[in-house]
């Protein structure tokens, strides 16, 4: 079978710096990947490569998506193919309702892959469903995108995004980093309604709490922009233990 | 006529222009003396040029060049190609107010429609009704500089418009500028008063039709609001690409009273949109905003001179600014707080969106306070659309185009969600919209 994702020894800097060293990593449908590591081991540098941010050169590898060379499509185009990148900073867009961004987003997504756009009362009747089920009120939908929101809801509304979307991979970038342990909860709670077998995720962070709420089937071990050690869910407990210094030699 | 001062080809030709259009310019007695003092006005001080602080980023004598000679009274023909002009431009519902090539056109208009409070009359018969001894007043202004001088002693029409105290107008009023002859110019001149408690929208509308082409209009509007007054006066310029656009607003507001000015630039070669608002009652409040959207080598210029006279008055101005290719972009806002004016809220913000790296945006706020106990502010900035935003964006889906559109649209809307009638809101919304999409 093939896999969803496949990263191949890749290599990308920034500017003049190497952030990424040859590294691989194969994601399967179904599958949740947890991506541990240190400050400055290139975790998000790996996401941001695979959702298309500029600002990366990738010097050497490949990066397949289901099959398909990710590294030649626009952003949009990957979105549309099934890439959602969950941001670790969610950016707030004044004067874009937020009703008006989804349907645009959503709408451009369906356009590229040949889809009819959502009617306008399909369109309201899943949002509020998914608006509801992740507790975020309809007044929230009505302002600007991510504006006035608390970091809880700004990943709230991350994870609003990723219900309608419904794409193939989400990569979670530190999706815990700036919330407390309920709003982490009613995240958490959102990620895992959406665990399908058709589906792959990506849980990228720092700390192994995040992934009692999102129990991922393998771990990776990130340091100095490659992946130095992978196992099953009890390495992140390892971790928490040890520390990642005892990988800072091995890389 | 004066020899000490040294003039470009420019002036000498107005001096013939002013000569030539005599014949066709409305009113004798007193009414030919204020013209011919605004035309030694005008020539005294010539065409305004980069060395006049105020004229700075717009020189008419580089930009202009000459002041082209009045465009001919429209015949049937010229008549047929506004009426077509003025199917897309009017606004339903609204009481129409045509002028063509710069003269009142009384077929086109609704004059004899006003709703109940409002007189409608046209400048024209004013300024030849020898009976009315004011009539000269209407070519006098409390704030002049080259341009309004040279307005007064050219205009050859315009409309007066009354409302009286109490009125409270349910449909709009829109004044429809329509230029059809090519390299010529229009010179009109319109006066609003406004009763006490009176409410009333004004639509001023600058069109081109069919293939009109390197004209120029000059326009002046002189407003006077009342005490405990609401006035919205919405501007949509969309001159020929190759036309010329100079407009003086001249407002002064009542105690209590509030404005809500907006104008958009769309069109025109070259523009200077310039509103003299005097805050003249107390607690009276303003509202002035504006968009400016320019591409190829447009150059748009929105002046706005706001002068607390008295106490307690509040003002804000928001202006928008989105340029592409080689445009060139000037807002000056300028807030002058009197001794007397204590407790005034000012504030003006000006931003400028480039989407070119040839693009250019000049931004000149200025606060002038001579009282003590005052909250004024300003803020300006210049930049790229950000790279953050679009990213996120085009993660989510988006193309470029969709996704730059999303953000100009955003960026302009602080400025257009100010406009108070809905439909003139979703109007100027809908322009906007229509420009980012023949951008694309």
């Amino acid at each position: 079978m093939m896999s969803l994702l496949e990263v191949k020894n890749l290599q990308v800097r920034v500017e003049e710096r190497e952030i990424l060293h040859g590294l691989t990593l194969t994601v399967n449908t179904g599958e949740i990947h947890a991506i541990m590591g240190p400050n400055g081991s290139g975790k998000s540098t790996l996401s941001h490569v695979i959702a298309g941010k500029p600002g990366y050169e990738v010097t050497g590898g490949e990066i397949l998506f289901k099959g398909e060379d990710l590294l030649e499509m626009a952003p949009d185009e990957r979105a549309a193919k099934g890439v959602f990148l969950a941001f670790q900073y969610p950016v707030e867009i004044p004067g874009v309702a937020t009703m008006t961004f989804l349907r645009t987003a959503l709408n451009a997504q369906r356009k590229a892959r040949g889809e009819s756009e959502y009617s306008t009362p399909d369109f309201l009747k899943k949002v509020r469903e998914v608006a509801k089920s992740l507790n975020i009120p309809q007044d929230m939908l009505k302002r600007g995108v991510n504006v006035g929101f608390s970091g809880g809801e700004k990943k709230r509304n991350e994870v609003l995004q990723m219900a309608l979307f419904e794409p193939s991979l989400c990569i979670l970038d530190e999706m815990d980093s700036g919330l407390d342990i309920d709003a982490l909860r009613i995240a958490a709670d959102g990620v895992n309604a959406l665990r399908s077998p058709d589906r792959a995720m990506v849980v990228i962070t720092h700390y192994q709490r995040l992934l009692n709420y999102i129990v991922p089937d393998v771990v990776h071990v990130m340091s100095r922009g490659r992946v130095v050690k992978s196992g099953g869910k009890d390495l992140a407990l390892e971790l928490e233990e040890s520390g990642y210094a005892q990988f800072d030699d091995a890389a | 006529m004066n020899v000490a001062v040294v003039k470009t080809g420019t002036e000498r030709r107005l001096s013939d222009v002013f000569v030539l259009a005599r014949g066709r310019l409305p009113g004798d007695g007193r009414v030919a003396e204020v013209r011919q003092a605004a035309i030694a006005t005008y020539e005294r001080l010539g065409l305004p040029h980069r060395r006049i602080e105020e004229w700075k980023y717009t020189d008419l004598r580089a930009l202009m060049r000459e002041v082209l000679p009045l465009a001919p009274m429209p015949d049937t023909a010229a008549l047929a190609c506004a009426r077509e002009a003025l199917a897309s431009a009017a606004m339903a519902g609204a009481l129409k107010l045509v002028l063509v090539d710069g003269v009142v056109v009384a077929e086109l208009s609704d004059l004899g429609a006003s709703e109940q409070g409002v007189s409608v009359r046209t400048l024209r018969e004013i300024l030849e009704n020898t009976g009315n001894a004011a009539r000269a007043d209407l070519l006098l202004s409390e704030a002049s500089d080259a341009m309004i001088s040279l307005n007064a002693a050219m205009a050859t029409d315009g409309v007066v418009i009354g409302v009286a105290d109490g009125a409270q107008l349910e449909t709009p009023i829109q004044i429809v500028h329509i230029a059809v002859a090519s390299q010529a110019s229009a010179f009109t001149r319109s006066h609003v008063r406004i009763g006490n408690g009176a409410r009333v929208t004004l639509v001023e509308s600058f069109v081109a039709a069919g293939a009109a082409r390197g004209y120029q209009a000059h326009d002046a509007v002189v407003v006077s609001i009342g005490d405990k007054a609401e006035f919205e006066h919405v501007r949509l310029m969309a001159d020929a690409p190759d036309a010329v656009n100079i407009t003086s607003d001249i407002i002064t507001i009542g105690a209590g009273s509030k404005l809500n000015l907006f104008n958009m630039t769309r069109g025109g070669a070259v523009s200077r949109f310039q509103g003299f608002i005097k805050m003249a009652g107390e607690g009276s409040e303003l509202s002035a905003n504006g968009v400016n959207l320019l591409k190829g080598t447009q150059h748009g210029d929105t002046t706005l001179v706001v002068d607390h006279a008295v106490p307690h008055c509040t003002s804000r101005e928001i202006f928008r600014a989105v340029l592409d290719d080689r445009a060139h972009s000037v807002f000056q806002g300028r807030i002058i707080v009197r001794p007397d004016a204590q407790k005034t809220d000012g504030k003006m913000m000006t931003r400028a969106l480039l989407l070119s790296d040839e693009a250019e945006a000049d931004n000149k706020p200025e606060l002038e306070i001579f009282a003590d106990d005052v909250t004024c502010g300003h803020g300006a900035t210049s930049g790229a659309l950000d790279e953050t935003l679009l990213f996120y964006l085009r993660a989510r889906g988006l193309s470029e185009k969709e996704a730059q559109a999303l953000l100009i649209q955003a960026f302009l809307g602080e400025a257009i969600e100010q406009i108070g009638n809905d439909e003139l809101r979703d109007y100027a919304s809908s322009l906007a919209q229509h420009w980012l999409e023949a951008r694309a």
